[in-house]
C-alpha cells in the first residue's frame, strides 16, 4: 500500500496518470458517438442503423468495426513517404487529444490548471492541420492533396472568428483560465453566457459554434473530406488502423469544441440549477451531458444540411462572421466600459 | 494539374471517368471518357433469334428507367409490323411509363442531394421509389429490369388491386415532394451552391442534342410527349414545365434539379387521369407467333426521363433485325458536359455533371 502511496507520490508517475485519464472519457465516448451517429442519421432517415451486432439495436457495432480495423492489413501507399505517411494519424490524433489537457471536466478535475487555459486549447487545436497536410502530402494522392489544402485554408480562416468570439467572454471574465470562466458562470442557468451581456455573447455562441463545425471539418464546411467531390480527402489512402486513428481524431475534436463551447456558454460543470444537483461528482455528468448535447446537435446538422462550396465558405468567414465578431467585441467592450 | 476522376469516383454516377486540367480549385477543362459499360447493344440486337428477345437488352440501357426503354421498341417493331395494341395495353404502358419516370427522378434528385452533400434527401428518395418498385413487383415479378412489355402487348395484366394501390401512392406521394422540397429544392446552401451554377443557354443546348428536362431547363418547351405525340399522350392534360429564373436563372442547375421535380407533378396528373379511364380488355394483340415484318426501316421515338430515346430499325424481312440504331439521351446529354463546365470549380463540376443524370448503361449500350 505504501510502495503504491510512494509510486503516486512520483510527480512524474502523477503527471503521466492525469495525462492519461481523458483517454477514460474519449475511448468509450468514441465508441458510443460513433454508434450513436448511425443510429441518428438512421432514424432521421426512415432507416434502423446496425440492429444486429450484440443484441440490442446494434451497440456493440463500433466495437466490431474497431476490431476490424485492428486485424486489417497495414497498407502503405508503395511510392508514399514512408515515415510521415505513419506518423500523420498520430500528430492528428496528438492534437486533438492535447486540447483535452485544459478542459475543466468538474470543479475537481483539470488536466492541467494553467492561467492560459483557452488561449492553449485555441493554439494547440490548431496542431491538427499539421497532422492533416503531413498525411496527405505524404500519401502521394491528388486528391487526398487537394483535401488537405482545403483543410488548411479553412482551419486557418476559421480560427480567427472563433477566437474572436472566445475573446469576448475572456474580457467579460477578465481570466484566460477555464476554471475561473466557469466559476464566474455560478447559480442558475440564466447566469450562463449564452444568456449574459443579451445578445452580444449569445452572438458570440454562434459565431463559436459555426467556426468550430468548420474546425471539426462537420457539415456544412466538411469540404475537406466532401467525399462526393474528394473521395475521401486528406485520409483517401489510410486504412486499417491508422483510417481509424483519424476517426477517432475527429470524434475526440468533436468532442473537444463541444466541451469548450459548453464551458464558455453554457457553465462548464454547473448544475443548471443553482445548488441543486452540484458537486465534483455531479459537475461531470452535468459537463458530459451538456457536451453531448452538442454532439447530437452537430449530427443533425450533418444530416440536414448540403456542403457549402471553397469560395462560400471563405465568403461566410471572411464577410460575414469576421465583421459579426469585430463589431460584437466591441459593443461586449463599450458594455463592460458602462457598467463599470 | 491533370487529375482523374473516375471511374472509381462517388459522384461521376457509375464508370465515367472524367479526365479534369484543373488550377488549384478552377476546372479548366473537362474531357468524359466513355465506353467503360460498352455491351455491343446494336450488334446484339442483329444477332437475336426473334424481335421480342430484344426487350430485355433495352431494359439493361437504362437501368432505372426499364419500362421507358421498352416502350420505343415496342413501339417501333408494332410500327413496322403495322398493327394496333388494345386500348388497354396501351394505357398500362403509358401508366408504367409515367410510374418509372418517376421513379428514375427520384434516383435523380436523390442523388443530386448527395453529390450536394446532403445525404438524407437521398434516402428520403429512395423510401418512395421503393413504393413504385413495389408495384412494378406485384405486376411483372421484377424491381429492376421489368421485361414487361411485349410486341403486340404486354408480358401480363395488371395485378389485382394496382389500380387502388396507384391512387394510394398517389396520394403519399404529395406531400412528399413538399417535404423534399422544404428539405432540398429551397434550402439556401442548396440554392447557393446550385442556382446561377453550370448555365446551358438555349442554343447550347439545341446544337449539341441535348434533350429532355435539361433542354425544357433550358427554357425551350420540347417534349416528344406533346411536340410529337405517341401512344395515348394526347388523351390527357398535362403541362410541359420549363426552367424558370424565379430562383436562378434559366438553364442553370437548380432549374435542371426543380425541372425534374416539377415533372413529376406533371407524371400524377397523368396516372391519375389513365387510372380513372382504364378500359377492361385483353393485354394481348394477335400477333404471329414468329414476327417477320416487310422490309423496311423505322424510326420511333420516346421522351424517356432523360430525354429523347429512339430506336432507327432496318428489317430485312427476316426474323431479326438487319440494323438497329439507338440514340440515347444520356450520351448526347453527356457531350454538352465540356461546354458548361469550363472556368467552374471542382465542386461546381460535380453539381453539373449530377444535373445531366446520366446513367452510364445508356451512354455506352
Amino acid at each position: 500500500m505504501e510502495s503504491i502511496q510512494a509510486i503516486l507520490n512520483n510527480p512524474y508517475v502523477f503527471a503521466a496518470l492525469m495525462a492519461l485519464a481523458p483517454l477514460l472519457w474519449i475511448l468509450p465516448y468514441a465508441l458510443f458517438a460513433i454508434w450513436f451517429e448511425r443510429k441518428v442519421s438512421a432514424h432521421m432517415q426512415d432507416r434502423l442503423g446496425p440492429m444486429r451486432t450484440g443484441g440490442w439495436h446494434g451497440w456493440s457495432q463500433s466495437i466490431a468495426d474497431l476490431v476490424k480495423l485492428l486485424l486489417k492489413e497495414d497498407l502503405i501507399p508503395a511510392k508514399s513517404k514512408h515515415g510521415l505517411f505513419m506518423l500523420a494519424p498520430y500528430v492528428v490524433f496528438v492534437g486533438s487529444y492535447a486540447a483535452y489537457a485544459v478542459i475543466p471536466f468538474t470543479s475537481a478535475y483539470v488536466g492541467s490548471e494553467i492561467n492560459v487555459g483557452i488561449f492553449y486549447f485555441v493554439a494547440v487545436s490548431s496542431l491538427v492541420v499539421v497532422g492533416i497536410l503531413m498525411g496527405a502530402w505524404s500519401s502521394n494522392n491528388k486528391w487526398s492533396l487537394f483535401g488537405a489544402m482545403r483543410s488548411a485554408a479553412q482551419i486557418v480562416s476559421y480560427e480567427i472568428p472563433g477566437t474572436l468570439a472566445i475573446l469576448a467572454v475572456v474580457m467579460v471574465v477578465g481570466s484566460l483560465s477555464l476554471q475561473d470562466i466557469v466559476r464566474a458562470q455560478e447559480g442558475w442557468f440564466w447566469n450562463w453566457f449564452v444568456f449574459g451581456k443579451f445578445p452580444f455573447l449569445f452572438i458570440a455562441f454562434l459565431i463559436y459554434f459555426l467556426c468550430s463545425l468548420a474546425e471539426v471539418n462537420r457539415t456544412p464546411f466538411d469540404i475537406p473530406e466532401a467525399e462526393s467531390e474528394l473521395v475521401a480527402g486528406y485520409h483517401t489512402e489510410y486504412s486499417g488502423m491508422r483510417f481509424a486513428m483519424f476517426y477517432l481524431a475527429e470524434y475526440a475534436n468533436m468532442f473537444a469544441v463541444s466541451a469548450v463551447a459548453v464551458t464558455l456558454f453554457f457553465g462548464g460543470w454547473q448544475s443548471p440549477f443553482g445548488t441543486f444537483l452540484s458537486g465534483p461528482a455531479w459537475g461531470v455528468f452535468w459537463f458530459l451531458s451538456k457536451g453531448m448535447g452538442f454532439i447530437f446537435l452537430q449530427m443533425w446538422l450533418r444530416w440536414t444540411l448540403p456542403r457549402l462550396r471553397v469560395d462560400q465558405l471563405m465568403y461566410v468567414n471572411w464577410k460575414v462572421l469576421m465583421p459579426f465578431a469585430f463589431v460584437n467585441i466591441i459593443f461586449v467592450g463599450l458594455w463592460m466600459m458602462i457598467a463599470q | 494539374m491533370v487529375i482523374n476522376m473516375g471511374p472509381q469516383h462517388p459522384s461521376t454516377h457509375g464508370v465515367l471517368r472524367l479526365a479534369l486540367t484543373l488550377n488549384g480549385e478552377i476546372v479548366e477543362d473537362v474531357v468524359p471518357h466513355i465506353g467503360y459499360l460498352h455491351r455491343c447493344f446494336e450488334k446484339h440486337c442483329e444477332a437475336m433469334t426473334n424481335y421480342q428477345q430484344v426487350v430485355p437488352y433495352t431494359d439493361r440501357m437504362d437501368y432505372l428507367t426499364s419500362m421507358n426503354n421498352n416502350f420505343p421498341w415496342v413501339l417501333a417493331i408494332e410500327k413496322l409490323l403495322k398493327i394496333e395494341v388494345p386500348e388497354r395495353v396501351a394505357y398500362i404502358r403509358v401508366i408504367m411509363a409515367e410510374l418509372n419516370r418517376i421513379a428514375s427522378h427520384l434516383v435523380a434528385i436523390g442523388t443530386y442531394g448527395n453529390d450536394i452533400g446532403a445525404t438524407t434527401p437521398f434516402l428520403f428518395c429512395f423510401r418512395d421509389r421503393e413504393k413504385i418498385l413495389d408495384l412494378f413487383e406485384k405486376t411483372c415479378g421484377a424491381r429492376l429490369l421489368y421485361n414487361y412489355m411485349r410486341v403486340g402487348g404486354l408480358s401480363h395484366d395488371l395485378h389485382k388491386g394496382f389500380a387502388e394501390e396507384a391512387r394510394q401512392f398517389i396520394k403519399e406521394f404529395r406531400p412528399t415532394i413538399k417535404e423534399l422540397n422544404g428539405l432540398l429544392s429551397y434550402n439556401k446552401i442548396f440554392i447557393e451552391r446550385t442556382a446561377r451554377v453550370g448555365i446551358l443557354p438555349a442554343d447550347v443546348a439545341i446544337n449539341w442534342g441535348v434533350t429532355g428536362p435539361i433542354l425544357r431547363a433550358s427554357g425551350v418547351k420540347w417534349d416528344l410527349r406533346k411536340n410529337d405525340t405517341y401512344s395515348l399522350y394526347d388523351r390527357f392534360q398535362f403541362d410541359i414545365p420549363v426552367g424558370t429564373d424565379d430562383v436562378g436563372v434559366i438553364g442553370d442547375c437548380w432549374n435542371r434539379y426543380m425541372l425534374r421535380m416539377r415533372e413529376m407533378e406533371e407524371s400524377l396528373k397523368i396516372i391519375a387521369q389513365a387510372l380513372d379511364t382504364l378500359p377492361e380488355g385483353d393485354v394481348k394483340a394477335a400477333i404471329p407467333k414468329r414476327i417477320r415484318p416487310d422490309p423496311g426501316e423505322v424510326y420511333v421515338r420516346t421522351e424517356s426521363p432523360k430525354g429523347e430515346l429512339g430506336f432507327y430499325v432496318i428489317s430485312d424481312g427476316s426474323a431479326t433485325p438487319f440494323r438497329v440504331k439507338a440514340r440515347a439521351p444520356s450520351f448526347c446529354n453527356l457531350g454538352a458536359l465540356p461546354e458548361f463546365s469550363r472556368g467552374v470549380m471542382v465542386a461546381d463540376l460535380i453539381a453539373n455533371l449530377g444535373s445531366i443524370d446520366i446513367v452510364l448503361g445508356e451512354v455506352d449500350r
